[in-house]
């Protein structure tokens, strides 16, 4: 009979296990010098926002890159998510080949998530210290 | 002569008296001899042919034929209505509501349920479609723990409600449908009755409903009636159908001494075989960690005393998944949020009512290559404890992978837990209740840290609009905190925020999902849980999908109908966010991109305005909110509606997750 599943995976209850995958993968570190030029020059944020949208990165990451049930916080921080991990990523995450989404696109994306503003912290919240 | 039971269909002679309904409207219109039943075949061709030769050739109920004065108009006299019976029957159960969109299949149980019945236990329900009569049900009992009534049509009743059924047999809710039927086709009114008769009816649903009947006799239906809440309430629990034919319900009762409600004795519930137990036990006991999933254990509020009980003897991990209130969130045992983690430590797994053992201890990737990994540790003993191995069907799959335990106790969990608590405390030695209090320090550590780790992670996007989900938890949070609150929604769509921020304790604070995945469940099945509520003084509360919805909307003026408090939030996402990530895998994987994929998925252009939806249904609403500091204001005036026993909705415009 019955079950209790999740309707994407279990990406809601892997949080822990993702992340740490991600991270022990080196991909953070590696995916800093397979960033093409024009990312390390900083790309066009602006764009990058729209695309961010466009390309469906905020249906799991949301609009400001904060994470979630289906997909881990990737801004402010960007570095994180790692490009070598988009083009093949070993986790639950859909793979965005350069074909899905060119690597200018990508710098750009990059470029708007790193103008996202790190959040208060959660002492300064009321609402999230009870 | 009429049949004893009143059922025309087995009367030995053919007699006008039997004939009912059908015979006023044809003899109103013709004037000439009506239809007889229970006739030899000859005599019913026969009598075919004069009914044809006679038949009316202006309309029937015209001005004019209502000018003709009928010949036989008949009424009831000296007996009552079949359907009278039956809510003899039916009260005898215990109902305390009855769900239903009407139907002429079951318009004379209608009229007894409200005539006869007095409209109280049950109380009708307006329902404006099947699926939410059958998802109320579902919520209603999540909380009461008791099924109510759900009348349908046989046929189209039937359709409509098929998919809330599915999730209740996934679900594992009893749930009491009575169908209406006429299966006598001479009794049927020619165009839409015919339509609306079925030679089998439960066939449709029997797949994934544990039980059904169409009696013959009143006295057939009384026992099956019985036999059917019996049925349902046995776990593993699952929905019943009972078949009311119209024949009988319309019909007169000739003999009331021959009719007998049988008592309703509801079995026990079985609990595990005792050496089975013990093994449990031992393995348990000298565990290095042992983990405990549980699943749809917590049939009620011991329940959770059980599983704490046990819990805290052995200093376990515990994963409650979401599908029940099963453990308090905040609990220091509570692994849910590092749950693979907790999991890939374990050396024991116990499973209880746990649906999807295997897919709790494997790891499943949806690519392009589906494959799979274990979670746990090879040689990690796993341990079964759910009524689910007493009872399956084969044709839906919703059983899910054969896990491979080691010991399989075929029996309901909350009735076996205090064996095993025993069981286990007669083995706990000294030595081992050191190992479990440091075993237990560094369980509540990680609790905390994973609140903490929460808490942090709900600061992003705090500001943002669309309103993220966390801010939004957090605001409910914050107005329902101190009252007797019970969520009543799913958390799988908004990241589990409420699981993750707020302070679970109580059994009715949580009642889980769809069960089937079937969407078009959240809003009725929270107003069918906000009507058990609603006695006991509860604030009802519920984080309503966008998209669910829009299945049905009609639950909203149920609601406000019958005065149901309950605080719907839109999660207002625009769109069916789930099947948008699905679609958004498969492009990717096609190499295609995601720039195209939105149609179809998305609920928008034009955005629809969730509060105008609720006014026109006569629902207090605020919205929509697209600014997060909005959000506060609004619902602390929606609580004061819903406090004053209304219905009222807030809509806010959300992040996707």
């Amino acid at each position: 009979m019955g079950t209790g599943f999740s309707l994407y995976g279990r990406a809601q209850l892997d949080r822990e296990n993702v992340v740490k995958r991600i991270l022990a993968t080196g991909l953070a570190a590696a995916a800093i010098a397979c960033v093409p030029a024009v990312a390390q020059e900083g790309g066009n944020a602006e764009r990058g926002k729209r695309l961010f949208t466009e390309d469906g990165c905020y249906q799991c990451h949301g609009y400001q890159g904060q994470g979630g049930g289906a997909g881990p916080r990737i801004a402010p921080r960007p570095a994180t998510s790692g490009i070598q991990y988009i083009r093949k990523p070993t986790g639950v995450m859909p793979p965005y080949t350069v074909n899905a989404l060119p690597d200018k696109d990508l710098a750009d994306i990059r470029a708007f998530l790193g103008t996202i503003k790190a959040p208060p912290p959660v002492k300064s919240i009321p609402l999230l210290n009870q | 002569m009429q049949s004893q039971n009143g059922d025309p269909r087995s009367a030995a002679k053919p007699r006008k008296t039997t004939v009912g309904r059908r015979n006023f409207l044809k003899s109103a219109g013709a004037g000439a001899a009506a239809l007889v039943t229970g006739s030899t075949a000859a005599e019913a061709q026969q009598q075919q042919q004069v009914a044809q030769a006679t038949r009316p050739t202006t309309p029937l109920m015209t001005k004019e034929a209502e000018g003709v004065t009928p010949t036989d108009i008949r009424v009831l006299e000296n007996q009552r209505p079949g359907s009278d019976f039956m809510v003899d029957v039916i009260k005898s159960l215990g109902f305390e509501y009855v769900c239903a969109n009407p139907g002429s299949s079951f318009r004379s149980l209608h009229e007894s349920l409200l005539n006869y019945g007095g409209n109280k236990s049950p109380e009708f329900i307006t329902c404006c479609h099947e699926e939410s009569s059958v998802a109320m049900a579902h919520g209603y009992f999540k909380i009461e723990g008791k099924p109510l009534l759900v009348l349908a049509h046989g046929t189209v009743g039937l359709q409509h409600a098929s998919m809330a059924i599915y999730n209740a047999w996934c679900d594992r809710v009893p749930l009491f449908i009575v169908l209406g039927n006429t299966l006598d086709l001479t009794l049927r009114r020619p165009g839409a009755e015919w339509a609306h008769s079925v030679q089998d009816a439960a066939a449709m649903v029997r797949d994934y409903v544990k039980w059904d009947d169409s009696p013959t006799s009143l006295q057939h239906f009384s026992e099956s009636a019985v036999r059917a809440y019996k049925t349902a309430m046995t776990v593993p629990r699952a929905p019943v159908l009972l078949v009311a034919d119209l024949g009988l319900q319309e019909g007169g009762v000739k003999d009331e001494k021959a009719l007998h409600i049988p008592k309703t004795i509801l079995p026990t519930y079985p609990a595990g075989d005792a050496e089975a137990i013990a093994d449990t036990a031992r393995i348990l006991v000298n565990a290095d960690f042992p983990v405990i999933v549980a699943d749809r254990c917590a049939r009620t509020p011991n329940g959770i005393k059980l599983l704490l009980e046990l819990a805290e003897l052995l200093q376990a991990a515990v994963i409650d998944p979401g599908i029940r209130m099963n453990f308090p969130s905040r609990h220091p045992l509570n692994q849910t949020e590092r749950r693979n983690a907790a999991l890939a430590n374990a050396d024991v797994v116990l499973g209880l009512e746990l649906g999807d053992f295997w897919g709790t201890v494997n790891n499943y990737q949806d690519v392009l290559v589906r494959h799979s990994t274990p979670i746990t540790k090879p040689g990690t003993k796993m341990i079964s404890i759910t009524s689910g191995d007493l009872f399956i069907h084969s044709n839906y799959q919703d059983f899910q992978r054969l896990p491979e335990v080691d010991i399989a106790i075929a029996a309901d969990a909350e009735e076996t837990l205090p064996s095993l608590i025993e069981a286990c405390r007669k083995l706990v030695t000294g030595d081992r209740k050191r190992a479990y209090e440091a075993r237990g320090k560094k369980l509540a550590d990680a609790r905390l840290a994973a609140l903490a780790s929460a808490r942090d992670e709900a600061t992003y996007a705090w500001d943002a609009s669309p309103v993220s989900t966390a801010r939004m938890a957090a605001e409910i949070w914050n107005v329902i905190k101190d009252e007797d609150w019970s969520l009543l929604s799913d958390t799988e769509h908004f990241s589990r925020w409420p699981l993750r921020l707020w302070d679970f304790t109580k059994h009715h604070q949580y009642i889980g999902g769809q069960g089937g995945a079937g969407i078009g469940y959240g809003a009725p099945a929270a107003a069918g849980a906000a009507l058990a509520n609603r006695k006991y003084g509860r604030l009802s509360v519920t984080i309503q999908d966008d998209g669910d919805l829009m299945y049905a909307p009609g639950i909203l003026w149920t609601t406000a109908h019958h005065k149901i408090p309950l605080l719907s939030v839109m999660h207002n996402n625009r769109g069916y966010h789930q099947e948008l990530m699905h679609v958004q895998r498969v492009a990717n994987e096609h190499q295609r991109g995601v720039a195209n994929i939105t149609a179809g998925l998305t609920i928008n252009n034009p955005p629809i305005d969730y509060a105008a939806v609720a006014k026109g249904m006569g629902v207090f609403s605020r919205g929509p909110i697209v600014n997060p500091n909005d959000l506060g204001p609004a619902l602390r005036a929606a609580v004061d509606v819903v406090k004053k026993g209304e219905p009222a909705l807030i809509d806010v415009v959300t992040q996707p997750r």
